[in-house]
């Protein structure tokens, strides 16, 4: 099979308008006659849900949670890019769309990125209609922040809530829907698998997690808006309940998946503590636009602190190492993602870690607070202010920015951010490969549909900060509700699509016989202890830094993990009951299958580039020695997987070559 | 919801009623203090107003039987809502800590209330029923008694010389003013108008109104205890 | 401080029709870093490899946003600390020995779906009946700047729009009143110049539904505002209050 993107001819600033002019529209008397499907609430699902049924479609939209507001994007905090140029700082729909594709290392699709680039002010315009309250200054106009990898402003926020503002206007927008009854909601519903009718995506098998009822629901179209696949590593920003199934259940009947390897370890997370650590908290990046990050110089003074002899406060500024100012003078603390964790991981591999784990960097705040204070001091006309009141006035400033986020720190910690530095250490946030889409964000499989964190194609092998809320509202709001009309177009006569057929009894079959095995199984282990084990493997070997030694022993080690789980694994309690155990069970199962693929992807690019660095390929000497080397000639393609069996050895790879007619590629420089 | 049905049976309208029955009920409280305190300092003048007040038909057939009707209303919404309330949650905690977020007054004015209701049972024993007898039943309007005085200080040094008495009424006081150092507040907040920089204001003179008014009714009463 | 060992009471129900008990449960080596969840992670890990039914509770994003846990812990939502979800919560704040009452929120609009899971759909039903602007997405709505907005008003709105919809406020209720959480939707809009055209019929609606599922009247005991993991204030319901007394008079 021949991957075809679709990419529409023409100029890339015209490809998107031109696209929507020319692609085929259903009658709105017709749309009535169409159901949709929609996995997931969250920001791409909610907001595709709630256009697809304004626009006149039957959406039945699913999600596990006990309600649409409370999927995952509802913990971004930072805030969402949109190409405003508010602050006239020269921003422009081609500058967003350059940066994204440069932070993104030169793997994303250049159509697709100049679209999300050109929508972006839309969104901001439309989430303020709804009555989304985003920060404003005392004009009482819009407010923004600038964020790591850019040189403007043009991030959008909420407090630190941002995407629980934007989740929470998607989910009124569905609300007004679900109202007006077009948009059927199944809450506490997962899916188990989709169902193929003739080549075409035509319905889910979903489970009632409450009464353990296995359902069949048809549609005309189905939409996988099920978000990332970070919960592999056990330990991520991700919630509890994230999961692959939706994404990795349409991959097995077809769906390739492209670039799973590309995993974004965000920078500033909470270390861990310990052993029992279920989760790990993200304190947002905007948090470095006033941080400072350093280690000691010396490590007697490492072993002073972890020892609990000394403070980071005793440490005199000669003997702390500013080390991203150090070695990124240009960008210094806002280097992207990519670059700041590996950085982090470098110094505590080197063993400047700075917590009783070793794995912890420090987020100082003291020069903003005395920066910010000197600044309040002068605005009020104190002259020779004492050093209490300039840390007073400056924690002031620092409170209102970023006071929910020291409240969590210091709940967490128990340590007072505002006094000692914050401890930091990068953590699995969010996954750039999913689900390869087209330009119409149509996978593989006709009719089935993937966007937001589950597809693949906006953000290479690095997302910038602020994008992620971006591309989940732009697929769902502006670009999957006008290319899903193109494919519906063929469905007016269709009509309802039966569910009493082979097809739906066999995926029905397939889906009852797996719960019936976990039930039954009499093992000995619990889900937990298989997902913990995974997730040593995935961070140990398929983590920050990456080589072939290590990928190859990644790749045998889940294997024969795998084969244990199945063997081994212990479900209590029934099928037919609300059963927390059972929903990881099938979950574990597939993170089981989907880890061996991201280790195969991750051994075969040999190339560093955006979060994926493999240790064989980084400069050797100049001014960019030890950094990332990226292999334009031999790795500018998208690696779109697809699936054989069990085993990641029989996945067939795909490739999508990847053409930069609008951006010269360079090598990313933020020295 | 049509306006009609919304008026009176919303969840919050009925919180309206609550409280502008409340407020109504205050500020009665606050005149009948007054004349009360006016014993303390003038038996005459408190003779004459109360003549007054006892006699004057708007008094009479005007504002006495909205009186009436507010109380009851208060009283009869109180353990309809309190009733409903319990209704909104069947199986109790098995363990609950309160306190930790919410004053005992707030909690409990159902009890303050029954409480005070079953005071007003002995008042209206004490004074109303006296007192509507002689001007309804045997229809002696002069308020006088057989000296030709008038009758209304001698009444009430006579029912405050009973310690068990006075010790009752103080007692009831002291629930009046738990049930008021909640409602006050409550019947603004109720109405919305606890906001903003009204909100101290408001919580300040309940605090000093819900301690003052039935503190003044205790001072009267020990006065004449002590002073006959 | 060393780690600790704790008597649990929780409260144990098989499903909605269970008459449901307190059961006792012993776990040991609890760390002072562990979140109560993670407590409650290895209560659970020990109950499956003695073969029996570990305890449903409903929690997801374990940083205290999405709103889904839901623990009335030793008397009070979300436990003894402020300011936080049950996710939020650490152990640092019990001492070795103690005794701790693990109950699920307590509501009739709250059914228990099993042992500490309930069922707070209502509040999905409140928002459907009212907790929208109606707004299309087209693409062409005016610039977001063309209106500005005090940022006083749209700090208090987002004040208002932090609720997480946990339903701390209805568990701490001694009436199991909603108020907190519709006077928040309600007043995040009232704040707003947006939502003026549909403020009426919002809060006219959104009180009916919610009047409808079962929920208590508000008393003013300001429980709610205390408990609240978001601190929404109190002043959020004496918006709604006025908001639905403007809406009946204007008819």
């Amino acid at each position: 099979m021949k991957l075809d993107a679709k990419i529409p001819e023409g100029p890339i600033a015209e490809k998107w308008q031109k696209h929507k002019d020319k692609i085929n529209l259903v009658n709105p008397a017709n749309k009535r006659l169409i159901d949709v499907i929609v996995v997931g609430t969250g920001l791409a699902g909610g907001s595709a849900s709630a256009t697809l049924a304004e626009l006149g479609y039957n959406v039945k939209a699913f999600c596990y949670q006990d309600s649409p507001r409370r999927a995952h994007s509802i913990a971004a905090q930072g805030g969402i890019n949109a190409a405003k140029n508010y602050q006239g700082d020269g921003d422009s729909p081609y500058r967003l769309f350059y940066d994204t594709v440069k932070g993104g290392d030169y793997r994303s699709r250049e159509a697709n990125v100049y679209r999300l680039a050109e929508v972006s002010a839309n969104i901001i315009d439309q989430c303020v209609a709804q009555g989304v309250p985003f920060a404003r200054d005392y004009g009482g106009l819009l407010d923004n922040r600038s964020f790591g990898g850019v040189l403007v402003s043009r991030t959008f926020y909420a407090k630190g809530q941002t995407g629980q503002q934007l989740l929470l206007g998607a989910y009124s927008a569905m609300n007004r829907q679900i109202a007006r009854g077009k948009i059927e909601m199944f809450n506490r519903h997962e899916m188990l698998d989709v169902v193929i009718v003739d080549g075409k995506a035509r319905g889910i098998i979903a489970r009632n997690m409450v009464t353990g009822e296995i359902q069949r629901h048809s549609a005309h179209a189905v939409v996988i808006a099920s978000g990332g696949y970070g919960n592999v590593y056990f330990l991520s920003t991700n919630a509890m309940g994230s999961n692959a199934t939706a994404a990795w259940k349409i991959h097995k009947k077809g769906a390739f998946f492209a670039n799973p390897c590309f995993t974004q370890i965000h920078p500033t997370c909470i270390p861990r503590s310990g052993d029992y650590q279920s989760k790990l908290t993200l304190m947002s990046e905007s948090l470095r636009n006033d941080g400072r990050i350093w280690v000691p110089k010396n490590m007697d003074d490492v072993m002073a602190i972890r020892e609990g002899r000394k403070k980071p406060t005793d440490l005199a500024e000669e003997d702390r190492d500013y080390y991203l100012e150090r070695r990124y003078p240009a960008f210094g603390n806002l280097v992207p993602r990519d670059v700041a964790s590996r950085a982090a991981k470098e110094r505590c591999d080197a063993g400047y870690g700075v917590n009783a784990t070793g794995e912890a960097v420090y987020l100082d705040f003291a020069a903003a607070i005395e920066r910010y204070g000197k600044e309040q001091c002068k605005i009020h006309n104190i002259s020779n202010p004492s050093k209490a009141e300039i840390l007073s006035r400056g924690e002031k400033v620092v409170e209102s920015k970023y006071g929910n986020l020291f409240q969590m720190y210091e709940k967490i910690t128990a340590d007072n951010p505002y006094k000692t530095p914050m401890m930091i250490y990068p953590a699995t946030h969010y996954t750039m490969g999913g689900i390869w889409v087209d330009y119409n964000l149509m996978t593989t499989i006709e009719g089935c549909y993937a966007i937001g964190e589950a597809n693949f194609s906006d953000h290479g092998a690095n997302r910038l900060g602020a994008s992620a809320l971006m591309q989940g509202l732009a697929d769902g709001y502006f670009v999957l509700p006008y290319t899903i009309g193109d494919y519906l177009s063929h469905d007016i006569r269709t009509g309802a699509i039966p569910t009493d057929t082979k097809e739906f009894d066999e995926a029905e079959k397939a889906v009852k016989e797996r719960i019936e095995f976990f039930i039954n199984n009499s093992g000995s282990h619990s889900v937990d202890y298989f997902h913990k084990k995974l997730g040593k493997i995935m961070w140990d070997k398929v983590g920050m830094a990456r080589n072939e030694k290590g990928l190859n022993e990644a790749i045998e080690e889940i294997a024969e993990l795998r084969a244990q789980f199945w063997k081994e694994v212990k479900v209590t309690g029934k099928a037919n009951e609300i059963n927390p155990e059972l929903e990881k069970a099938g979950r574990v199962a597939d993170f089981l299958e989907l880890g061996e693929l991201f280790a195969r992807d991750a051994l075969e690019r040999n190339e560093s580039c955006g979060g994926h660095f493999r240790e064989e390929s980084v400069e050797l000497d100049g001014e960019q020695k030890g950094e990332a080397k990226r292999d334009d000639k031999n790795y500018a393609y998208v690696a779109a997987w697809e699936y054989k069996s069990e085993s990641a050895k029989d996945s067939v790879l795909h490739k999508e070559e990847l053409e930069f007619k609008d951006i010269e590629l360079k090598q990313r420089s933020y020295k | 919801m049509s306006a009609s049905a919304s008026i009176f049976q919303s969840s919050i309208a009925k919180k309206y009623w609550m409280a502008i029955s409340g407020l109504f009920l205050m500020i009665f409280l606050l005149q009948h203090f007054a004349i009360n305190f006016l014993s303390v300092i003038s038996p005459d003048l408190f003779n004459e107003v109360s003549h007054f007040m006892g006699t004057n038909p708007l008094v009479q057939f005007g504002l006495q039987p909205v009186l009436m009707f507010g109380v009851i209303y208060h009283l009869a919404m109180g353990i309809r809502l309190d009733m409903q309330n319990r209704a909104a949650r069947p199986t109790k905690y098995a363990y609950e800590k309160p306190g930790e977020s919410s004053t005992w007054m707030s909690r409990n004015m159902i009890i303050t209330g029954l409480t005070i209701f079953a005071f007003l049972g002995l008042h209206f024993y004490d004074f109303w029923i006296p007192e509507i007898t002689t001007k309804y039943v045997a229809g002696d309007i002069s308020g006088l008694n057989a000296h030709g005085e008038y009758r209304y200080f001698e009444e009430l040094v006579h029912k405050m010389s009973d310690p068990i008495r006075v010790g009752i009424y103080c007692v009831s006081f002291v629930l009046l003013a738990l049930h008021l150092m909640h409602g006050f507040q409550s019947a603004f907040q109720s109405i919305g108008a606890r906001v903003g920089k009204y909100k101290n204001l408001i919580i300040g003179l309940g605090k000093a109104y819900a301690i003052a008014v039935p503190a003044g009714f205790i001072v009267i009463a020990l006065f004449h205890l002590i002073t006959h | 401080m060393s780690n600790m060992n704790l008597t649990l009471k929780i409260w144990r129900q098989n499903g909605p029709d269970d008459k449901g008990k307190m059961v006792e449960y012993k776990v040991s080596d609890i760390s002072e870093h562990m979140s109560f969840l993670e407590m409650m992670d290895v209560l659970n890990e020990q109950l499956i490899a003695k073969g029996e039914d570990p305890v449903a509770f409903d929690h997801d994003c374990r940083e205290g946003i999405c709103g889904m846990c839901s623990m009335f812990i030793n008397g009070e939502a979300h436990g003894p600390d402020r300011a936080i979800t049950t996710c939020q919560l650490h152990m640092r704040t019990f001492n070795d020995g103690d005794t701790i009452y693990i109950e699920p929120w307590r509501a009739k609009a709250f059914p228990v779906i099993k042992d500490l899971m309930v069922d707070r759909s209502a509040f999905d039903r409140i928002q459907h009946a009212g907790g929208y602007i109606s707004v299309n997405t087209s693409g062409n709505t005016q610039d977001a700047n063309a209106l500005p907005i005090a940022k006083a008003a749209a700090d208090e709105a987002m004040d208002a729009a932090t609720c997480i919809g946990c339903g701390a406020c209805v568990a701490t209720c001694k009436n199991s009143s909603a108020m907190l959480f519709v006077g928040a939707k309600v007043s995040q809009y009232a704040l707003l110049p947006q939502g003026q055209v549909e403020a009426a019929e919002r809060v006219k609606n959104m009180v009916e539904q919610m009047d409808l599922e079962g929920f208590g009247n508000c008393t003013n005991t300001g429980a709610c505002e205390v408990e609240c993991p978001k601190g929404i204030s109190l002043e959020n319901i004496a918006r709604m209050n006025r908001e639905l007394f403007k809406s009946m008079v204007a008819g």
